[in-house]
């Protein structure tokens, strides 16, 4: 029993840390909001130099063949630097997906390498999204159609664009045509792949929901501890503190609901979709408080465009109801809690 | 990061409910909140202790098991899941035995630690006065110095089962010149010495479940002191808020909780969903234990490889004094009408006891330092945030 991340993780997470605090600076990304495609191919290119694109790619692929632990930590900080880029989709979902694939699927290997190399973008369709994030920019689009698992080149499906409050998602919604030559994966297979993939999506998205909580406290504190009245910083006066206390402490009960449900998908795990389903809602509300409150402290400024508080929100309002909303995700541990034969109560923890 | 139990604490689970399973009072044992029952409970904590698992966590050769964090928590978790009954020295074993390893010399931990752990000596806190709550630092109770003796004259309050214990211990102004922090010393008082009177204040449950006590030149051996003369308060504040955060309230009580709630729930179904919002709570409830027994494990993990776990231990506190307290919220709303009844009859089972929980519940947010003084504690600790 050790619930910790190795040095090696947290060295990992780190060095990605300190390149993103000077590759992704809120004014970067301001740039990258105001073009067409809403995206960087030197940032994703340099995410690629990172390894990040590597990280759960099979080493048999010349991948780091790490996992949704690693994940766990790597999509915070995506989320705390509001990366402007659906890299998770490819780099975690996709490569899930693919990897799941038989190995002598054709295009298989090509596109894991390719997406190490980081010449790759992958767009996920899973029917639980309505809309399919970058699908504009993709390569390849991996889509759902009754069960199978289809891999389609981006010329031959049709997007049409929606806009999204948080300028950095790009959705569109896909039209497109099953044939053989596109699938993949048959619905026999497929079903299972998708469920991963979909736990997979919701796991990145509860990290990224996560780091957006922690960053929002972050300038939050920035903010009540510079911003005077009466005479003193905000920040000294208790009804301010305590509501950032308050988000501070949701945080803390988040992060490891978050790395358990890794853990359970990493190990395919009885529950792992429970605690998929629990780490997505904790994160989730820990994001939403976070915003609540920090707009709250900010004052008039939390409302403009000028202060970056607003980038942040925006990505947890987005990303709140992203790879299953509130309702999707509290059946499901409805139907675990009150199903009969769940193992509830102390004595029987991590044992399934 | 590897989630599950070696063969080693396995069998350290395995022999821990088996001897529960054996042992455990078959009838609930009387509140210890009762002289009766405190007895009762002083004798559980000795069959508890001539098994090794009183105090788990402490050195074998101060009458604990030598065993790690993790064994703690297993051990907590076998203890909950048959409902064994509630610790009834806790104040001393888990706020002031810390302490006392801590600063404690040889004599004074053989002294005191093992009858600690076997219960032979039953403690109450004695911290708070009339004017000193969660202004801990405005204690006025004296202990003047004189020769080998410390004469102590004030009145502390709160002091949970004074009426029914052995010794006190608290903070006591032995520089009368001092102010604040400052000039306060630690001191261990039998509570039978002479010009001692404990007056009891009854609870919401009409138990005298605590006491003032009012001391009229009180004499305590220097002894007694623990650390330094002056250097009370360093000694009572150096303790890991750990201590106070974790041990104090073990997860596997709110996991207990949580299940019981949720068989209320599904018992009462019929009835409870007429409330739709009752649905939700049991499943936050479940939820939110989830993530404190996971906090706790994550904790205990990486202070076992060397973190130092500091002011976010105030979140802990926060975290299950709330959920303790909405979950008996909960159960209340789910037994309606039937909720206010002391007395339910031979066949209610263990209704009577969710009213029980939810008036202790109430206490939960103030005792151990008030939710508000861990939400500054976290404010400017945690987050760096200017004092007031």
């Amino acid at each position: 029993m050790d619930f910790t991340f190795t040095e090696d993780q947290i060295a990992f997470r780190d060095a990605t840390r300190r390149f993103l605090m000077t590759e992704a600076a809120p004014e970067m990304l301001r740039e990258i909001w105001e073009t067409d495609a809403g995206r960087s191919p030197e940032l994703r290119a340099k995410f690629a130099s990172q390894g990040l694109t590597a990280l759960s790619v099979p080493e048999a692929n010349g991948g780091l063949g790490f996992g949704d632990v690693d994940w766990a930590l790597m999509a915070q900080e995506l989320g705390y630097y509001g990366i402007p880029d659906s890299l998770a989709d490819t780099a975690c979902v996709a490569v899930g997906l693919l990897a799941g694939l038989a190995d002598d699927t054709p295009g298989r290997d090509t596109w894991l390498e390719r997406v190490v190399a980081g010449s790759i973008r992958i767009a996920v369709g899973h029917p639980i999204n309505p809309l399919v994030a970058d699908a504009h920019l993709a390569d390849l689009l991996l889509l759902h159609d009754k069960g199978e698992v289809h891999a389609v080149p981006r010329s031959a499906v049709d997007v049409r664009a929606s806009q999204s409050i948080d300028q950095s998602r790009r959705l569109g919604q896909v039209t497109w045509q099953p044939t053989s030559a596109t699938r993949v994966a048959d619905a026999a297979k497929g079903q299972g792949l998708w469920a991963d993939a979909f736990d997979r999506g919701a796991l990145c998205t509860a990290g990224q929901l996560l780091g957006l909580a922690q960053r929002m406290l972050d300038l939050s504190v920035d903010y009540v501890a510079q911003r005077k009245q009466f005479g003193r910083p905000i920040g000294s006066f208790q009804a301010i503190k305590h509501q950032l206390a308050d988000v501070a402490t949701r945080i803390e009960f988040a992060g490891p609901v978050l790395y358990r449900a890794a853990e359970s998908l990493a190990n395919r795990r009885a529950h792992a979709s429970v605690h998929v389903s629990h780490a997505k809602l904790a994160c989730a509300e820990a994001a939403w408080l976070a915003a609540r409150k920090g707009i709250q402290v900010h004052g008039a400024m939390g409302y403009t465009w000028e202060v970056d508080l607003q980038m942040f929100m925006k990505r947890a309002w987005a990303l709140d109801a992203a790879w299953g909303d509130r309702g999707f995700h509290k059946t499901r541990i409805n139907d675990f809690v009150l199903g009969d034969g769940a193992s509830l109560g102390p004595g029987r923890n991590f044992m399934e | 990061m590897d989630l599950t139990f070696t063969p080693k604490q396995q069998a350290f689970r395995a022999e821990v409910r088996t001897w529960l399973e054996a042992n455990v009072p078959r009838e609930r044992l009387a509140s210890y909140d009762t002289r009766e029952g405190f007895e009762q409970h002083r004798a559980w904590e000795r069959k508890l202790h001539d098994a090794r698992l009183s105090m788990v966590i402490w050195p074998r050769e101060l009458g604990g098991r030598g065993s790690d964090l993790i064994d703690w928590l297993i051990f907590e978790e076998e203890y909950w899941r048959v409902d064994a009954p509630l610790r009834v020295n806790q104040n001393g074993q888990l706020l002031l035995g810390p302490t006392l390893m801590e600063f404690g010399t040889d004599e004074q931990k053989r002294c005191f630690l093992p009858r600690m752990a076997s219960s032979e000596d039953m403690w109450a806190q004695g911290w708070s006065e009339p004017n000193a709550g969660s202004d801990m630092a405005a204690i006025r109770s004296k202990a003047i110095r004189d020769g080998d003796h410390y004469v102590i004259n004030g009145q502390k309050i709160w002091s949970t089962r004074a009426l029914f214990a052995d010794w006190t211990f608290g903070l006591f102004r032995s520089d009368p010149a001092s102010e604040r922090h400052h000039g306060l010393s630690y001191l261990l008082v039998p509570l039978d010495s002479p010009g001692i009177t404990i007056r009891p204040i009854k609870a919401l449950n009409g138990m005298e479940a605590f006491a003032e006590i009012f001391f009229d030149d009180v004499r305590v051996p220097v002894g007694n002191r623990l650390g330094d003369e002056g250097q009370g308060w360093h000694v009572a504040m150096a303790t890991a808020g750990f201590e106070r955060g974790l041990l104090l309230r073990s997860p596997a009580r709110f996991q207990r909780t949580a299940q019981r709630l949720v068989e209320l729930y599904r018992a009462q179904r019929a009835e409870a969903d007429r409330d739709p919002s009752i649905r939700d709570a049991v499943l936050r409830a479940w939820a939110d234990a989830e993530a404190y027994m996971l906090a706790s494990y994550h904790t205990v993990g990486r202070m076992a490889r060397g973190a130092k776990v500091g002011a976010e231990a105030s979140t802990n506190k926060i975290f299950w004094s709330e959920l303790d307290l909405t979950m008996h919220e909960t159960a209340m709303h789910i037994l309606g009408a039937k909720s206010e009844l002391l007395d339910h009859g031979e066949d209610s089972g263990e209704i009577g006891q969710w009213l029980e929980g939810f008036l202790f519940a109430q206490a939960g947010p103030i005792y151990a330092g008030t939710n508000e003084i861990q939400r500054n504690i976290i404010a400017e600790r945690m987050l760096g945030l200017p004092k007031s």
